[in-house]
């Protein structure tokens, strides 16, 4: 191995740790007794759990788990059903005013959501969706992005694979769940993927349309559990709570690691 | 025939009605409330008083906002930069032959799936002046602590290096997709002119990547307006309000103050500047 090379292992080992090694002080710390967090480096003399059990008593976090899950997950599906609908309307059909509709749907990827935070807002409170679901899952179950990619996927499907499924009878939506779906996997998986970080990660409408602390999100909880004073300022006890909010996708991600890079890096090109 | 022929017609409707309906409450009538919403003063729960034009008025010689807007320029200007030269930097490294190449490529993109809550909370101990990791490096090789959330100079530079933390890993795959499509022919080519690792860089690369820089800049200038979570957790815009992001005085107007006329109108023009940046970006690039 040469000089350069090796100073290219040294130097991409260096930049890996920085990205890793905080996460690994956050995890190593949130196990501490609270004394310690501050003297600690590389290797913990004395784990406890005590941090999580006085966080447990504090904060519905499991509830809040159960919450995010319950958001991210339906409105991902309610996006890949509409989304597709849509999108194959667009792709596989001829009507008036379908030219129209795609330039809004373009249109309305390049506005800013600052305009609309704050009339949505008032919105959910005239409709009596402040501490909902509602007002979590149904302003977010249609995305643009999900369109344009089903769009895409669906214009590359030959035209005779639908036909031939008229002709056996089938109904349109038949023909989208049933016979394209299976064909379009990998677009499903990254418009899922997308859809669900961003469900997951969002605090900003949350913080605005949730109140009551056993219909919060996660983030959301463990955003107001840092900086209102419940955490009595214990480093520990605040840190054990953003592990537990890091941990699902941690462990998502080392299981289809691949799978996130491609579509968030996919989602980037194309958006 | 025709029964079956009208059925055509309606299906195509039938299939996008969700979006329609959906684009007509949650993004049209928004759009035209908000611009109803700032010629009025309205707290939600009196009744709507209508004030003329006072909301653009009182924004014009809001110094607050004002330094707000300039605070997310500052961020902007920080982030962006720092986030294309390490991105590239990181990409041009990774994109050669080498062993654990995928564990890199995985360690440098695991903060981009994290939450910016749990980031901004490891950052905040990362950062703290005492007993944090950063500055108890900078003693162990000889330096002074610096305050890096507490000194107005430093805590909006603070936040910049932690999104740049947070989001480079993204930047990195796309320059990596990038550079692959370079095709290696050039390099040969160079290579037979003898051309150094420089000039093959700055002829043959920069100019391929082009787009990629590009994009990466409207992406991150996107999402740097909308910074919230980051200043709301770690400095609550202090100190001396250097880190008041745009977007955080806007959420503070409307949902601790409850001022939805001005707020409303705070957010349409802050979208207005938005887009005519995203607009110059376009329009500079596409001149070069």
């Amino acid at each position: 191995m040469n000089f350069r090379k090796s100073l290219t292992y040294i130097l991409l080992t260096v930049a890996a740790l920085t990205f890793l090694y905080p996460f690994y002080w956050m995890i190593i710390a949130s196990l501490l007794p609270e004394s310690q967090i501050g003297d600690f480096t590389l290797i913990p003399q004395e784990l406890t759990f005590s941090n999580y059990l006085t966080m447990f008593s504090k904060i519905p976090i499991f509830r809040s788990l159960l919450n995010s899950s319950i958001v991210a997950i339906v409105s991902t599906t309610g996006i890949i059903v509409f989304g597709s609908m849509v999108g194959y309307a667009l792709a596989k059909m001829t009507f008036k005013g379908r030219d129209l509709i795609f330039f809004i749907i373009i249109f309305t990827m390049t506005l800013p959501f600052q305009i609309t935070l704050i009339p949505n807002y008032i919105l959910m409170v005239k409709f009596g969706w402040v501490d909902s679901f509602a007002a979590l899952i149904i302003p977010a179950l249609n995305s643009a992005f999900a369109i344009i990619m089903f769009r895409q996927v669906f214009r590359s499907i030959p035209d005779d694979l639908i036909s031939a499924a008229r002709v056996d009878g089938c109904t349109e939506t038949q023909i989208i769940f049933q016979i394209l779906w299976p064909n379009i996997i990998p677009t499903i998986i990254t418009v899922s993927i997308i859809t669900f970080m961003a469900s997951w990660n969002d605090v900003l409408w949350p913080l605005i349309v949730i109140r009551d602390e056993q219909l919060m999100t996660m983030p959301q909880l463990v955003t107001l559990f840092a900086v209102g004073g419940r955490s009595d300022a214990q480093l520990g006890v605040k840190l054990a709570s953003a592990v537990l909010l890091a941990l699902p996708v941690i462990i998502a991600y080392l299981i289809f690691q691949k799978h996130f890079i491609s579509s968030m890096a996919s989602s980037g090109i194309k958006g | 025939m025709s029964k079956e022929k009208n059925k055509k017609q309606i299906l195509p409707y039938f299939l996008v009605s969700p979006y329609l309906l959906h684009l007509l409450v949650f993004i049209t009538f928004p759009i035209v409330f908000s611009i109803v919403l700032t010629f009025h003063k309205w707290n939600i729960i009196s009744p709507m008083e209508y004030v003329g034009v006072d909301n653009f008025v009182r924004l014009f010689n809001d110094r607050m906002f004002w330094k707000a807007i300039v605070n997310t320029f500052v961020f902007l200007v920080i982030h962006i930069p720092l986030q294309i030269i390490i991105a590239l930097a990181l990409a041009y490294f990774l994109n050669q032959k080498l062993f654990f190449r995928a564990f890199f490529r995985a360690a440098f993109f695991l903060p981009v799936v994290i939450s910016g809550v749990v980031v901004t909370m490891l950052w905040q101990q990362l950062y703290s002046f005492d007993t944090g990791l950063i500055n108890d490096m900078l003693v162990s090789i000889g330096l002074p602590r610096v305050a890096w959330l507490t000194d107005s100079k430093f805590a909006m530079i603070s936040i910049a290096i932690m999104a740049t933390w947070k989001n480079v890993g993204l930047y990195v795959i796309l320059f990596l997709v990038g550079l692959q499509s370079v095709p290696e022919r050039y390099y040969e080519a160079a290579d037979v002119e003898g051309a150094s690792s420089w000039q093959k860089f700055r002829y043959i690369t920069l100019p391929a990547i082009n787009p990629t820089i590009f994009m990466v800049t409207i992406l991150s200038t996107i999402g740097g307006f909308g910074l919230f979570i980051e200043p709301y957790i770690m400095t609550g815009g202090g100190p001396l309000n250097s880190t008041l992001s745009a977007m955080l005085y806007i959420y503070k107007q409307a949902f601790e103050y409850y001022h939805m006329g001005y707020a409303a109108t705070l957010g349409i023009f802050f979208a207005l500047i938005i887009m005519l940046v995203v607009v110059i970006q376009k329009y500079t690039i596409e001149k070069e």
